[in-house]
């Protein structure tokens, strides 16, 4: 055997072993750096700045994966519900004039605690809590 | 860097750790080398995938959360925000199925090859536990992403846990952390998948390991026959390098293995937990507890006076104690091996296992 | 002393005594026995009223002669012609309803004389419902009590005992065939599969006391009730006067009365379509139609096509949560230029649209990132198994050279 062949053997072992294991560790250091968002929004959320929101007024934020609509009643009055209608799920507004929350889809009416007023929904909104912090609207679940 | 510079490092680390002495022994150590060993790389297979195991999990639990509030989210996290999480994730899951498989094979390859006679029926007995171990490790991760299906398998699981006698209720509730499966049962089952048993697994292995080096590979009785035979000495080829060249292109071979299955069949999410749902139809646990499972299912409600269920537990149990003790009732008086009969079990089981893990799996 | 305690006892017994009529009647056999039994569940006799409250006679009476005795008041079987005078006796009384229930109805009997049941029993034909037909006679149940005749679950079949009897319904020039209509349409799918109790059934439309058919102007208020910004599009729609002017009903002509189906894209269509029952090819209108149905159709096959490589990006593998919200949205922006389509106006139908195009594209784009993804992990998977294969090839000859060394040891120390 040859010193030749010996050192094709060595090269092809060591590229081998050095880009095998580079491609393991490349993809565990990219694992280790944190993600741009810290955690899963699980119980609370982010949804805007306060000056987003005008007084009497109601948008539909999102929550992880569902619809919340978040009402701003006075200057510290937040309320949030879910925002999906209890009757067949379409996503509900609010009613600046009425003051309170409906269904486009059958007519279905919330008052301002979620509580089903008149329609078909069977089922109350479900609450959710308003924090601020530093001018940052946050919504969180109720425990 | 200056060559010189390298060589003094070098004799210094050796000089500092003693190092003389390890290459010495290292280069005396030599493996037996016939028709039947590559069925010895499987031991170091399942051993390199704990390692895998150890490594992936490490990285898990930079993110992982332990609560039902959180678990599933946290999994999720990590499958679709980390970086590289989905990989990380999918290799730990598909490790350790291969992990498992490995140790089954590992063992079987003992049993057929012989290798449990003495003197290394204790070897066979840390091997027997650290089975036992990697089942208990299998058992308790699954729960962790608390999807459906393993909310469920664990229910399942920890009922008949509750069929052992005298012991199983109380034995079912300190499994659950309660009466049921809970938020409890997850903290339980994380703090065992995560210190308990690799704090126990650990210490055995570190005596399996041990044992191994002290009596070296052993040579299966035919393949000693026969060239006791032809009056010669068995072959044997020398650890380093040899046999570890080999053994390094047996973990490379695992290791495609398992980057096609992690990247090419990603291991699923599910769907959340809901413990008030009614259990979906045909939940069943990992591949390696269902033989047990089908054959549960098929055992009587009641056998004479005994519960169908306890009766199989029973059963299992005693089965279990019997192939720990494997070398003992194998060995004759005269130090022999019942080597017909000993092939003859263990390809029983092996039977059993397959046929009713298949059956498990489809019905 | 003891002639008190006797009158005490006596009143005692005639008060603890049960209703003669019941105590008797229930002894008898067949359709003697039948309205004693069935009063066991009668909400009447939960309120403390008795037989003799609406037949008259005398209850503490032993002698049948006396009990049912006319000049106790006894009525016997009451003729069908009375009934409703009969049970308005207490049921138009505020008075009395208010003690049992002060939300209490008190004006079924008003509103019964101006439905069609009503004035017909007036001119003397028997044959229509009276209040006895509805909630049964002598087990009258709670409307809310799930086994009552007029349960919402179950006003349908009752209505039908008529209302399906063709031989019946023929001799008033009427079709039979809407219970068999209701019960193929989605209000009855809602009553009765998904136990939504707010979905309409017969008395919904039509009341229950004044029960008539709401006449043609009043058919789209009936519906918007419910679906109230149809009715308002509706109404500011070219179809409004043109179907007063027409003398037809607004939302009947399009989606039918009884067998109201789910409305589908191909109703715009002229051929086959609904909007073909009035509308020719080739007029303006048809080319509304075709319009507002082509941009439907649109959202619907861009959402097709997101669904569709969200779900290839899914099984392969890739976490595609985030864009399924987009397509939730693009969804609820299609009902709503459902919605918007009965203003009959193409372009409000195109604002919806379009705000639901940019969720579906956004959705879309992101499966597709999602497939570049999952091609990028398998352009990865194969660099690392290229490193992982030449690894092994050079452990492979590494191991043989080993070989060939040790095989023939006198070469090994040259080269």
């Amino acid at each position: 055997m040859d010193s030749s062949r010996r050192g094709i053997v060595y090269w092809l072992l060591g590229g081998g072993l050095i880009g095998s294991l580079a491609s393991f560790l490349y993809p565990v250091i990219r694992y280790m750096r944190p993600p741009e968002v810290a955690e899963a929004a699980v119980s609370e959320a982010e949804v805007g700045t306060v000056n987003e929101f005008p007084v009497n007024s109601g948008k539909i934020v999102r929550f992880g994966s569902k619809p919340v609509l978040l009402v701003r009643l006075g200057p510290e009055d937040w309320r949030a519900f879910s925002g999906t209608c209890t009757h067949l799920d379409c996503t509900v507004q609010y009613q600046p004039e009425r003051q309170r929350i409906w269904c486009a889809c059958h007519n279905g009416v919330y008052d301002l605690r979620g509580r089903v007023i008149s329609g078909p929904p069977p089922r109350p909104l479900e609450p959710f809590d308003v924090h601020l912090r530093d001018g940052e609207v946050i919504v969180a679940k109720r425990a | 860097m200056a060559p010189a510079a390298i060589a003094r490092i070098r004799w210094w680390l050796e000089d500092r750790l003693g190092l003389e002495t390890v290459k010495e022994f290292l280069a005396h150590k030599s493996v037996p080398r016939h028709s039947a060993t590559m069925w010895y790389y499987f031991g170091g297979i399942t051993l390199f995938l704990f390692g895998i195991q150890v490594a992936t999990g490490i990285l898990l639990l930079l993110y992982y959360r332990p609560s039902p509030n959180e678990a599933y989210e946290s999994v999720q996290f990590i499958m679709t925000q980390v970086d590289f999480g989905w990989l990380i994730r999918s290799v730990h899951s598909w490790a350790a199925n291969l992990m498992i498989l490995a140790a089954f094979i590992h063992m079987f390859s003992v049993v057929f090859l012989h290798a449990y006679r003495a003197p290394r029926e204790l070897t066979w007995l840390t091997g027997i536990v650290l089975l036992g171990l990697a089942l208990g490790f299998g058992f308790s991760g699954y729960l962790l992403p608390w999807n459906t299906i393993s909310f469920f398998a664990t229910k399942v699981g920890t009922d008949i846990a509750a069929d052992v006698p005298l012991i199983g209720p109380a034995l079912a509730r300190f499994l659950r952390g309660g009466a049921d499966v809970s938020g409890g049962t997850l903290t339980r089952f994380f703090g065992f998948h995560v210190a308990v048993l690799p704090g126990i697994t650990t210490l055995v292995l570190l005596l399996h390991l041990a044992l191994v080096q002290k009596w070296n590979i052993s040579v299966p009785p035919k393949v000693e026959q026969e060239y006791r035979q032809r009056g010669q000495e068995v072959p044997r080829i020398p650890f380093v390098p040899d046999f570890i060249l080999r053994e390094l292109m047996a973990w490379y071979i695992t290791l495609a293995i398992l980057g096609v299955l992690a990247a090419l069949f990603p291991w699923e999410l599910g769907e959340k937990a809901d413990p008030f749902a009614p259990a979906p139809a045909g939940i069943r646990p990992e591949w390696y507890f269902l033989a047990p499972f089908y054959t549960l299912k098929l055992i009587p409600s009641r056998v004479w006076f005994v519960e169908g269920e306890v009766l199989g537990v029973i059963c299992f149990g005693l089965l279990a104690l019997a192939w720990a003790c494997l070398p003992f009732w194998a060995s004759r008086r005269d130090g022999t091996i019942r080597t017909r009969l000993v092939t003859g079990a263990g390809v029983l089981l092996v039977s059993y296992l397959a046929v009713f893990s298949a059956l498990g799996y489809w019905r | 002393m003891r002639p008190i305690i006797a009158v005490l006892l006596l009143a005692a017994a005639a008060a603890w005594a049960q209703d003669t009529c019941l105590e008797c009647h229930e002894a008898l056999e067949g359709d003697l026995q039948a309205p004693a039994k069935a009063f066991a569940d009668d909400i009447h006799r939960e309120r403390g009223f008795g037989c003799a409250d609406c037949h008259g006679g005398d209850p503490t009476a032993m002698d049948p002669e006396e009990a049912m005795s006319p000049a106790k008041g006894f009525r016997g079987a009451i003729r069908r012609r009375r009934i409703p005078e009969l049970c308005a006796r207490c049921h138009s009384n505020p008075g009395l309803m208010h003690r049992y229930d002060p939300q209490q109805r008190v004006d079924q009997l008003a509103q019964y004389r101006t439905s069609v049941h009503g004035k017909r029993l007036a001119a003397g034909d028997e044959n229509v419902a009276t209040c006895v037909d509805c909630h049964s006679v002598h087990d009258i149940r709670k409307v809310k009590d799930p086994l009552s005749p007029v349960y919402p679950l179950r006003i349908v079949v009752t209505c039908a005992r008529c209302h399906a009897d063709e031989k019946l319904m023929a001799k008033y020039n009427l079709w039979a065939t809407q219970p068999e209509d209701y019960k193929a349409s989605v209000h009855w799918k809602a009553l009765a599969e998904r136990g939504d109790l707010s979905a309409p059934s017969c008395a919904s439309c039509h009341g229950n006391h004044g029960a008539t058919p709401p006449q043609v102007s009043s058919v789209a208020a009936v519906c918007g009730l419910c679906h109230v910004l149809q009715e308002q599009f509706f109404d500011k729609s070219p179809h409004y006067e043109a179907f007063t002017e027409l003398g037809l009903s607004g939302c009947v002509v399009c989606h039918g009365n009884h067998r109201i189906e789910h409305p589908t894209d191909k109703m715009l269509s002229i051929e086959g379509g609904v909007c073909g029952k009035c509308h020719e090819a080739g007029t303006p209108a048809a080319e509304i139609a075709g319009r507002i149905q082509g941009l439907l159709q649109r959202l619907s096959g861009e959402m097709e096509r997101a669904r569709a490589i969200l779900d290839e990006a899914r099984t392969a593998g890739i976490e595609v949560s985030e864009a399924e919200i987009q397509l939730v949205q693009a969804r609820d922006n299609l009902l709503k230029a459902r919605v918007t389509v009965h203003s009959f106006d193409v372009e409000a139908v195109r604002k919806d649209i379009d705000e639901g195009l940019k969720m579906a594209a956004t959705a879309y784009e992101a499966g597709v990132d999602a497939l570049k993804e999952r091609d990028r992990r398998r352009l990865g998977l194969v660099f690392s198994l290229v490193a992982i294969a030449v690894t092994i090839i050079g452990l492979w000859l590494a191991i043989r050279s080993r070989e060939q060394q040790t095989a023939a040891p006198t070469d090994a120390g040259r080269g």
